[in-house]
């Protein structure tokens, strides 16, 4: 018997893609904004890679080594963000920057 | 037609001397009015020039041939062919078959009244430079002088209307910056506002005139003109009018009912700029564009009649408000108003010859009475007021008997300037029912009215002359006589004044312009009994001045007790400003003021700052939302997102 797991990959991708929304919006925490960043970038290629063994071609797996690829340069780029901000303003949380608002 | 050299010369020099005095004026002052003067005189000897190789052009014999013709024929002045002189320039423009050329044209009309404007002009350059010798802007006069004798020669050399009209407007430009020379005088300033505002009115319905011809005939050429209106099928209520058009135009330049309003208020500006602009040239431009397109005129009576009805009345009129002014300039500004209407009555007569002539022979003791009042002016230290003046004849005996003379010439007693032409203009008025039926209903009116016009006129240049330079001196400055810059003009224009009229006896007038303009019948000369009887008017009119303001001081004074708002309205120049003011320029300030406070500041200005209200107040609604906080718009991002999945689905 070849049973479709898919739909629980898809689910689980959904939860994870929810976490990592609510987390990016509440939480003032620059760090963990980035985290929740990848939460929900992982948990797209989850989906990906679930929705591409139900379809039974390759597409989507190499969009995932896209995503993981452009998920490692968004780290560098933002954290190199979250360390200037920090020898700037000797802090990390993302609402304390907000010095272009007049 | 023959070109000619020097008649492109002739208007070059004043505008060379335009540049030229303003720039040499940097450095020397004094100098600026010899430059000026030099250009002007220059401007005159090639005049002269040119003058004399139309007289080769035209012909000895002709002129015998022409002068037998004339008596034999009753329209003399047809057996005469027209010749020029020409100088074609550049073409200006060509627009599909209508094209205009910058041309010159010098024919006997021309040659006359360029001989006027360039000889008159340097006359009273020189005398400006006695005048304006203390003045601390005289560079600037005598540059505008300059310029302004450009623009009048443009005017009368034009061989086409266009041309003629850029001198038209080049006057008009000039007039306005001398009239208002004293700029900082805002009442003089306003003078020169007034005068280019009010010809502005004329020059108006003078375009409409030029667009007229050019739809209907296709050019602005003179010549081109005369030959298609020879057999033109155009309706007689198309030519008359384009002819009323024309003479609206002639109205404002030449002061005439009811456009005359800015020729009394002009007299602001300097006073040779008086004598040349607003007495011997550039007011004359009207009577020589009616003589100029007399082809039109002559086709048209009922515009004649119009025309000779309102240079009666200016005639008139002016003459009656001259009679109790007290202003010097102000008396000879009526004078000369109401002498342009003298001049009309002959152009509209038909006689366009006698209408020159007397523009002539006006510029002569016009010329010479203003450079004498200017004259008295400055030696009195710039009272213009006769009451403070008297017995200046002592004192300035020059001055004093140029004035004299000039008075009789104007008052048109025999064998003086004036005689001549104004009873010329008479005896135009009194047949011209003969050609013109309109004319002939009212000839005899017309006639008792401009007589009264000749008596009167006589009458109040005695009197300015007695109260000016007869009895004892009543003012409190030092008078002393002019210098002599300023007494060689007044004797060669009281010379000029005095002998004009011989002189149209030696040198036939009438039968040069026939060359040009169409002359009628030739008069034969009367016997001097017949003409001293002529001048009655003139002689009646010095008798009742010299009377009422020497020996008889009285009268006048009882008279003005008696007809006290007689004398009111004729002081207060018959209410005509007020009327205007009342009629035309307040409802207009009024109208202005309407559209500036009600439609520019609310309406124009409104939308403007309307739009940039709305602008403003958008912003400040809309930054609330650009908190700086990047979880709002992460959360705004997400919002955007699942709308726009929800929106895909809803679709």
């Amino acid at each position: 018997m070849n049973y479709d797991y898919s739909a629980y990959y898809v689910l689980l991708s959904l939860v994870l893609f929810t976490i990592g929304t609510v987390g990016f919006i509440v939480r003032k925490n620059a760090i963990v904004a980035f985290m929740c960043l990848e939460l929900m970038l992982n948990a797209a290629n989850i989906a990906f890679v679930a929705l591409s063994r139900r379809v039974g071609n390759l597409d989507g797996e190499i969009a995932v080594f896209f995503v993981m690829a452009v998920a490692a340069a968004e780290a560098a780029v933002g954290l190199a963000i979250v360390i200037a901000l920090f020898r700037n303003l000797e802090t990390t949380e993302s609402s304390d920057a907000m010095e272009l608002r007049l | 037609m023959e070109n000619s050299l020097t008649l492109a010369c002739i208007p070059l020099f004043p505008l060379v001397g335009a540049l030229l005095t303003y720039g040499v004026g940097k450095s020397s002052k004094d100098l600026a009015g010899w430059v000026a003067t030099g250009a002007s005189l220059l401007s005159f000897i090639f005049t002269l020039l040119t003058f004399q190789q139309l007289r080769a052009l035209v012909g000895a014999h002709s002129y015998e041939v022409a002068a037998a013709g004339a008596h034999g024929a009753h329209h003399g002045g047809e057996a005469q062919v027209y010749r020029a002189l020409e100088a074609p320039l550049f073409e200006w423009f060509r627009i599909g078959d209508f094209g205009v050329d910058f041309l010159f044209r010098f024919d006997s009309l021309t040659a006359v009244m360029c001989l006027v404007v360039t000889g008159i002009g340097t006359l009273i350059h020189l005398y400006s430079i006695g005048y304006m010798a203390e003045d601390e802007s005289r560079p600037r006069f005598f540059s505008y002088l300059n310029l302004f004798l450009f623009s009048m020669l443009l005017l009368v050399l034009g061989g086409n209307l266009l041309v003629l009209f850029v001198g038209w407007e080049g006057v008009g430009l000039c007039s306005y910056l001398l009239i208002g020379f004293w700029h900082k005088n805002i009442a003089f300033a306003g003078a020169g506002r007034k005068a280019f505002v009010v010809n502005r009115i004329g020059d108006a319905a003078f375009l409409i005139a030029l667009f007229l011809l050019i739809q209907h005939f296709g050019t602005l050429d003179f010549v081109a003109l005369k030959a298609a209106f020879e057999n033109t099928l155009a309706s007689e209520a198309l030519l008359t009018a384009i002819a009323l058009c024309f003479f609206i135009g002639a109205t404002g330049k030449s002061a005439q009912i009811p456009l005359f309003v800015w020729l009394p208020d002009a007299m602001a500006g300097p006073t040779p700029v008086s004598a040349l602009i607003h007495a011997a040239t550039m007011v004359t431009a009207g009577v020589y564009l009616t003589a100029r397109m007399h082809f039109l005129f002559d086709l048209t009576p009922y515009a004649l009649l119009i025309v000779v009805c309102i240079a009666v009345l200016t005639a008139i009129v002016a003459a009656s408000i001259a009679l109790v002014q007290n202003d010097i300039k102000k008396v000879l500004a009526y004078s000369t108003v109401s002498q342009l209407g003298f001049m009309f009555v002959a152009a509209g007569c038909g006689a366009y010859w006698v209408a020159v002539f007397h523009l002539v022979t006006h510029a002569f003791f016009k010329a010479c009475l203003f450079l004498g009042s200017g004259s008295v002016i400055h030696a009195c230290h710039h009272e213009q007021d006769m009451r403070e003046m008297g017995g200046l004849l002592k004192v300035m005996p020059w001055t004093g008997l140029t004035y004299g003379i000039s008075t009789l010439a104007i008052a048109g007693i025999f064998p003086l300037s004036g005689y001549f032409s104004k009873h010329h203009i008479v005896e135009a008025l009194s047949h011209s029912g003969e050609t013109n039926p309109y004319l002939g209903t009212y000839e005899a009116a017309f006639t008792a009215v401009i007589t009264a016009a000749a008596i009167m006129t006589a009458f109040y240049v005695t009197r300015s002359f007695a109260m000016t330079f007869l009895g004892s001196y009543r003012g409190h400055a030092h008078p002393h006589e002019s210098p002599v810059t300023m007494v060689i003009p007044l004797v060669v224009l009281a010379l000029l004044a005095l002998g004009g009229g011989v002189l149209n006896g030696m040198v036939p007038f009438q039968l040069w312009l026939g060359h040009t303009i169409p002359v009628g019948h030739v008069h034969s000369s009367e016997s001097i009994g017949a003409a001293l009887l002529h001048s009655w008017p003139g002689f009646v009119g010095v008798a009742f001045g010299l009377l009422f303001y020497t020996v008889l001081p009285q009268v006048p004074k009882a008279l003005a007790t008696t007809l006290p708002w007689m004398l009111g309205a004729l002081r207060g120049k018959l209410y005509i400003d007020e009327l205007y003011g009342a009629v035309i320029v307040r409802p207009l300030e009024g109208m202005a003021r309407m559209l500036w406070k009600g439609v520019d500041q609310r309406v124009v200005d409104g939308c403007v700052n309307g739009t940039a209200a709305i602008v403003d107040v958008s912003g400040e609604v809309v930054r609330n939302t650009a908190t700086g906080q990047l979880r709002h718009y992460a959360l705004l991002m997400f919002a955007g997102t699942v709308f726009l999945i929800a929106f895909y689905f809803a679709m």
